[in-house]
């Protein structure tokens, strides 16, 4: 049915026509208003059979849903940011012990310095948790995504955080289509745990694994989550079906076709630069988007095929790995290993800094007109601010985007 | 499609408003999105929220910087911040004052057509019926009649839908008042 409703309620509805057993969470912005929803409509009756239960930590949220799983019912959670965090722990625990849990992640920056806004540091920090990792581009596309999830999860027995952007999707007031119970039934039959806790037959769980089997057990893991790329794409097919809807998947081209550069984005940007792209066209540039919703496993193959023989991309990057560079960039180099394909990153949209069209548009500028100087460029950088922090040391960066050259130029300055 | 900034304080339901935009625009048929800007959640503080109305799904998800309307629930902003920041050059201006819009914003009304720049005691009429300073539901009548972009009706719908029985009602009849207010500016001028 076609509601006009903010992003979480529209999850929480989502989450409640997947009838789960168990959800727990424990509130931070920009996730609350999701599992708020959620207890709203346990205590209201419509979403029946579901033990709500509040719990004074992330922590514990994640701790408690494992003990859910575990004893065999389908669980859903959800935090952000630091919350994430501070689960940490129990996100590798849940994964290790198989169980299939969806959780959502509204993807928030990492403090400090303290920012309640949206980009993708909380989600990529727990990239080798053995999680499944979607992300999503709408409200609409999140929806869908955390039915699929559900099944995904179950099937592969490995849980998966559903990404979607804190505030840009959760905090919007959208057109949603969501599904009947009948079809969402129909799609997602009641789960049935291959194996649980239950007093009456006891199995331990969890049990230590020490050396002569560790590696072995890592590789089972990995072997398990490589099986998801093909559920995840079966599922995709399987629930567009039925919708007649292009949701979830490993990626998503537009405007692919004959593009002459093509730029790699996850979450909510890619609406945007779509919009961007469309323009563009009519001014006869030629510019696709690959929508990456699959970051866990990493689509190497389905990513190697978007880009096919395109010379030139453009990663936008949300995040950042200190030390080294994007996070995403090696990832993509891996898929197109051989291929003289010129690939370049560029940071924007951190803590919340609007990814606009013309941020968009930028980024096509620089990679069709070889403005790019290396690997990786601080896009959306405000220069002024920069320069006021850094002038006793008598370094002053030119306007306009700030390149890793000029990084390392401007430490050769401060020593001399 | 149409793209509507709406500037307040927080504590005078401009987040709401902009979502009832959203409501009003949907029942009508339209594609519709509303979002805060976050972070002030502060009673008091400035809050900025925003709403796209179009016939095709809205896929952008960046803030309105080239609004085609900006609507100010507080009069205190207009010294506090340029809150017509971007406002195209037929764009409209709908302010929360019993005040003629010469004698508060001139220039405005020089740069922008006939018609476009409108005031509307909106706080005034919001304490006749609801008794409460909540001018959102006022200021959305007062849009639509200025623009004729959706009905009365849908914006008293959309307050309904939100909040069934009293509040919903008083907010019904607040944009009635609004909307008059505004079609009787139109026809005076």
């Amino acid at each position: 049915m076609l509601e006009q409703i903010e992003g979480s309620l529209g999850i929480a509805k989502a989450v409640a026509l997947c009838r789960p057993g168990a959800v727990c969470a424990y509130p931070i912005s920009p996730q609350t208003h999701i599992v708020e929803n959620v207890g709203k409509l346990v205590k209201e009756g419509s979403l029946k059979d579901c033990e709500f239960i509040n719990v004074e930590s992330e922590f514990s949220a994640l701790s408690v849903s494992i003990g859910a799983s575990a004893g065999g019912v389908r669980t859903y959670t959800a935090t952000a940011s630091q919350g994430l965090l501070f689960m940490a722990e129990a996100v590798y625990n849940a994964s290790g012990l198989g169980l299939p849990i969806v959780m959502t992640v509204a993807s928030r920056a990492i403090g400090a310095p303290i920012n309640i806004w949206n980009d993708h540091s909380d989600s990529l920090s727990q990239r080798d948790s053995g999680w499944l990792q979607l992300f999503c581009e709408s409200n609409q596309d999140a929806v869908d995504t955390h039915i699929m999830a559900f099944k995904i999860a179950e099937e592969v027995g490995l849980p998966v955080m559903v990404c979607m952007d804190g505030f840009v999707l959760t905090h919007a007031f959208e057109r949603l289509d969501i599904p009947e119970q009948e079809l969402v039934d129909k799609f997602l039959p009641e789960y049935q745990p291959k194996e649980f806790l239950n007093p009456d037959e006891p199995i331990s769980m969890g049990a230590m694994v020490g050396p002569e089997a560790f590696t072995e057990v890592r590789f089972l893991q990995q072997r398990k989550i490589a099986s998801s790329l093909e559920v995840i794409e079966r599922v995709s097919k399987e629930f567009n079906a039925l919708t007649g809807r292009n949701s979830g998947g490993l990626l998503d081209c537009y405007n692919c076709e004959n593009a002459d550069v093509k730029l790699i984005i996850m979450g909510s940007s890619v609406g945007t630069a779509k919009d961007a792209v469309d323009e563009l066209k009519e001014q006869g540039i030629n510019a696709g988007i690959i929508s990456l919703k699959a970051y866990r496993p990493f689509p190497y193959e389905a990513m190697r095929a978007a880009i096919g023989d395109t010379k030139k991309v453009v990663i936008l990057e949300r995040a950042f790995s200190f030390g080294a560079r994007g996070i995403l960039y090696p990832e993509v180099m891996r898929s197109i290993k051989g291929l003289d394909t010129q690939v370049n990153t560029a940071i924007c949209g951190l803590g919340g800094r609007a990814v606009l069209g013309s941020t968009i548009k930028g980024l096509v500028d620089y990679a069709l007109n070889d403005k790019f100087e290396d690997e990786l460029t601080w896009f959306d950088i405000d220069t002024d601010t920069l320069n006021s922090y850094l002038k006793d040391k008598g370094i002053s960066f030119p306007q306009g985007p700030i390149s890793e050259k000029q990084l390392e130029a401007s430490l050769k300055g401060a020593k001399a | 499609m149409l793209q509507i900034r709406l500037h307040g304080r927080g504590g005078q339901g401009v987040v709401t408003a902009a979502e009832m935009l959203s409501l009003a625009a949907f029942l009508e048929g339209h594609f519709a999105q509303a979002f805060p800007s976050f972070g002030s959640e502060r009673t008091g503080a400035p809050v900025v929220a925003y709403a796209r109305i179009d016939d095709k799904d809205i896929r952008t998800h960046e803030p309105i910087l080239k609004p085609n309307a900006v609507v100010v629930q507080d009069r205190t902003l207009l010294s506090a911040l340029d809150v017509f920041a971007g406002l195209t050059e037929d764009g409209y201006a709908i302010i929360n004052s019993a005040d003629d819009p010469k004698v508060i914003v001139p220039e405005l009304v020089e740069r922008l057509p006939k018609g476009h720049v409108l005031t509307v005691p909106a706080t005034d009429f919001a304490m006749q019926k609801i008794g409460r300073p909540l001018p959102g539901a006022p200021m959305l009548a007062a849009l639509a009649a200025a623009t004729n972009v959706f009905d009365l009706n849908s914006v008293q719908k959309s307050f309904q839908t939100r909040y069934p029985g009293k509040v919903g009602d008083a907010n019904a009849e607040t944009a009635a008042l609004a909307y008059n207010y505004i079609k009787d500016k139109i026809k005076e001028a």
